[in-house]
């Protein structure tokens, strides 16, 4: 099952974010995380939606996203032509013993120590998944204790924008 | 004005001229608003029943089809009839009370998330917080229930939003950014389907519902003619050709004939139509044989392509308008020995009708069929007497066959049928029901009496859930949980009423009393007595 993203242009409203939700879980489709937040416009808002299923599945989520009349366009974002970035808050362990190796973790990855505290320290890492899943990895031999991920969010490269984009059935 | 008014005014300009409707405490200013007259307000006796009346009403009119209900266990009693106008794609505006709006979410008295309930069936819908958007909003659900592949849309108004005044002003123009149909087919499209058509040594075109919701009868029947091409049809299909019509096989499906999904077995290239190709369509057909056809499907929406089975062409638009398209491209095709092996099939199936004692339903019903005029209704149940209806109902002139197809509702027949009676008095409207689906809506009995509506009922009473027997039968061997043997006396119960009953328990009684039936101006009940073995096909 190929993972997909899909950036979804959507009315700023009420309900919105639970007819897309109901619309995924209802129909059975696996989504991997959802975001979304206020565009350029204020009356729009923006998803990025993670999905695994093979072509036909695929097919089904944008056809059925569209049918929601808060939908406003459709288009995925392919590997080489979009940026991808996840932001991930990660609480580890830090005593006194292992702090300075935590510490030098993080700068090689360039996270950032946003808080301290007498036993842990609290490490932003912002990236594509990877990166972010590649950090985790070497974080958690110090002992994670607690993990927060926004999940992806995703703007296609170049100077091309969403409302250029034809709807998907007619291309 | 009042918003409340304003809500009225706003139907009438959509040229609503009839609403049906249930009363409550979350609704009366709206219904204040009704007492003005400006609409005609038919009082249901269950909300059920109002959906369904609406749900009749669109289909024999092709407008919307409006009802109201109350906040609470109101809307709930909507939800049914909501999801059956939802898997029929019948356009109606569903107008629901709300409590006040600094309420919601408390749950207070008659307190339920209807636009969270509906939302999986319903092709859109409202919850108004602000009686300045009503007009706006209202005239976006008339556009979007009738536009593009229609369907139920809800519209939740708070009780004290119906009570704030605004000034009254309808928009001339609804624009609505995520929603625009396509209308006509994309020509790149028409042609290569025309193309595949012209190639095709055995060609089959499969018309669906969306021929009546595109209005595209005559369409498919000057492009059957042109070509020469055989049709099937489904279930909510039935009547898009008339039934002596040279090309038309018959209607596909597990409950249709034989022949016709024969027919889909032998051709090489199948049309879709307005179809969405569910699993009851092709119940009754291998499964491996859509997936080695070429298949063009036409439908105005584009989800439903490619979503049960695969497809070669596919042309998004509205079946007439493609259809319009397609015709000026197409010749007749040398299709002689195809059309004589169709028929070959079709002729070595027909199979006499068994008679006992009892009446035989599927007599019953050529009987009547024999006997309405070209303009008659006849809205079947679910069960065993849809499909004696289905299958024995022959469509001629403007008739019309209407059941509840991709839902099923037990109970749809009586308030439909008051329905597509209230919209055009001047036709016959035959309400088929099995004594299971009667008792799930005689309490629109009241209804009836109360309008007087000159309705005719046919009871097919097996004393059982005769379709749920069958199937308990052919797989379990016992009958369980399906006995009415217990069943009131219905004439009785209908004569209650004040209303003409007959009871006939013989073949030979079932033209004298259908005549005395037809012949009678008001309502008027049959109850047939049928053998509880009786078979579906
Ligand atoms: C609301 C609802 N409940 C249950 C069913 C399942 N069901 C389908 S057909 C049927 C039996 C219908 O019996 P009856 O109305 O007597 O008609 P018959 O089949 O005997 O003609 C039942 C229970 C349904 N379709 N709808």
């Amino acid at each position: 099952m190929n993972r997909h993203i899909l950036s979804v242009l959507v009315e700023n409203q009420s309900g919105v974010l639970s007819r897309v939700s109901g619309l995924f879980s209802r129909r059975g489709y696996n989504i991997d995380s959802l975001t979304v937040g206020e565009t350029e416009d204020p009356k729009t808002s923006r998803m990025t939606i993670v999905v695994r299923g093979d072509d036909y599945i695929l097919e089904q989520i944008k056809k059925q996203l569209n049918k929601l009349i808060d939908v406003i366009k459709i288009i995925e974002l392919k590997p080489n032509q979009a940026v991808y970035r996840e932001l991930a808050l990660i609480k580890v362990d830090a005593p006194p013993e292992s702090r300075s190796a935590v510490i030098s973790t993080i700068d090689i990855f360039r996270a950032k120590v946003v808080d301290v505290g007498k036993e842990s320290l609290t490490a932003e890492i912002t990236g594509d998944q990877s990166k972010v899943d590649a950090f985790i990895e070497l974080m958690s031999p110090f002992g994670i204790r607690e993990i927060v991920r926004t999940g992806l969010t995703a703007l296609e490269r170049g100077s091309r924008e969403i409302k250029e984009h034809k709807k998907y059935e007619e291309e | 004005m009042i918003a409340a008014e304003v809500i009225v005014h706003c139907l009438a300009e959509e040229g609503v001229d009839l609403v049906f409707g249930y009363p409550g405490g979350a609704v009366l200013p709206l219904y204040e608003a009704l007492r003005g007259g400006v609409l005609r307000h038919v009082l249901v006796r269950q909300e059920q029943a109002a959906v369904h009346s609406a749900n009749g009403y669109a289909r024999v009119t092709g407008r919307v089809g409006v009802c109201i209900g109350t906040s609470g266990p109101g809307a709930t009693n909507l939800v049914t009839g909501i999801a059956t106008a939802y898997m029929d794609s019948i356009p109606l505006v569903v107008i629901t009370g709300q409590v006040k709006t600094s309420y919601i979410g408390r749950d207070v008295f008659q307190e339920v998330d209807i636009t969270g309930a509906s939302e999986s069936f319903t092709k859109h819908n409202y919850l108004v917080r602000d009686a300045a958007h009503l007009p706006r909003i209202i005239k976006e659900a008339f556009h979007i229930a009738r536009t593009g592949r229609p369907g139920p849309v809800l519209i939740d108004i708070p009780s004290d939003v119906q009570a704030e005044t605004l000034k009254y002003h309808y928009p001339k123009d609804v624009s609505i950014r995520g929603y625009k149909p396509t209308e006509k087919g994309h020509m790149g499209q028409v042609k290569r389907a025309v193309k595949a058509i012209r190639e095709a040594k055995r060609p089959l075109l499969f018309a669906g519902g969306g021929i009546f919701l595109s209005n595209a009868q005559q369409e498919l029947a000057q492009f059957a003619e042109t070509t020469g091409i055989p049709v099937v049809h489904t279930l909510m299909g039935t009547g898009c050709l008339p039934t002596d019509h040279p090309n038309l096989i018959g209607m596909i499906g597990s409950h249709g004939f034989k022949y016709a999904n024969k027919a889909m077995e032998m051709a090489d290239l199948l049309i879709f139509v307005g179809a969405r190709i569910a699993d009851r369509a092709t119940g009754g057909i291998q499964e491996d044989l859509l997936a080695n056809r070429d298949i063009i499907h036409i439908d105005v929406d584009p989800a439903e392509i490619g979503k049960n089975v695969g497809c070669d062409i596919p042309v998004v638009g509205d079946a007439r308008l493609v259809l319009l398209q397609m015709l000026p491209l197409v010749q007749p095709l040398p299709l002689e020995k195809w059309r004589a092996d169709l028929k070959a099939v079709k002729e070595a199936e027909q199979t006499p009708l068994e008679f006992g004692a009892l009446v035989n339903p599927k007599h019953a019903i050529r009987v009547l069929s024999g006997m309405l005029d070209d303009h008659a209704v006849l809205v079947a149940d679910v069960g065993q007497n849809q499909f004696w209806s289905a299958r024995n109902f022959q469509i001629h002139g403007t008739r019309r066959f209407l059941c509840s197809g991709g839902f099923g509702t037990m109970g749809y027949s009586i308030p439909a049928a008051v329905g597509a009676k209230m919209a055009d008095p001047s036709r016959t409207v035959v309400s088929v029901m099995g004594d299971g689906s009667f008792q799930m809506s005689m309490y629109e009995l009241g209804t009836i009496k109360a309008n007087k509506i000159g309705l005719k009922m046919v009871l097919f009473n097996n004393s059982k859930l005769g379709m749920v027997r069958e199937l308990q039968d052919n797989r379990y061997g016992e009958p369980f949980g399906v006995m009415l043997d217990d069943n009131p006396d219905f004439t009785a119960l209908v004569a209650a009423y004040g209303f003409p009953v007959r009871k006939v328990e013989t073949n030979e009684k079932l033209e004298e009393t259908f005549r005395e039936m037809l012949a009678h101006e008001g309502p008027f009940f049959v109850e047939c007595i049928v053998d509880s073995k009786e078979s579906t096909l």
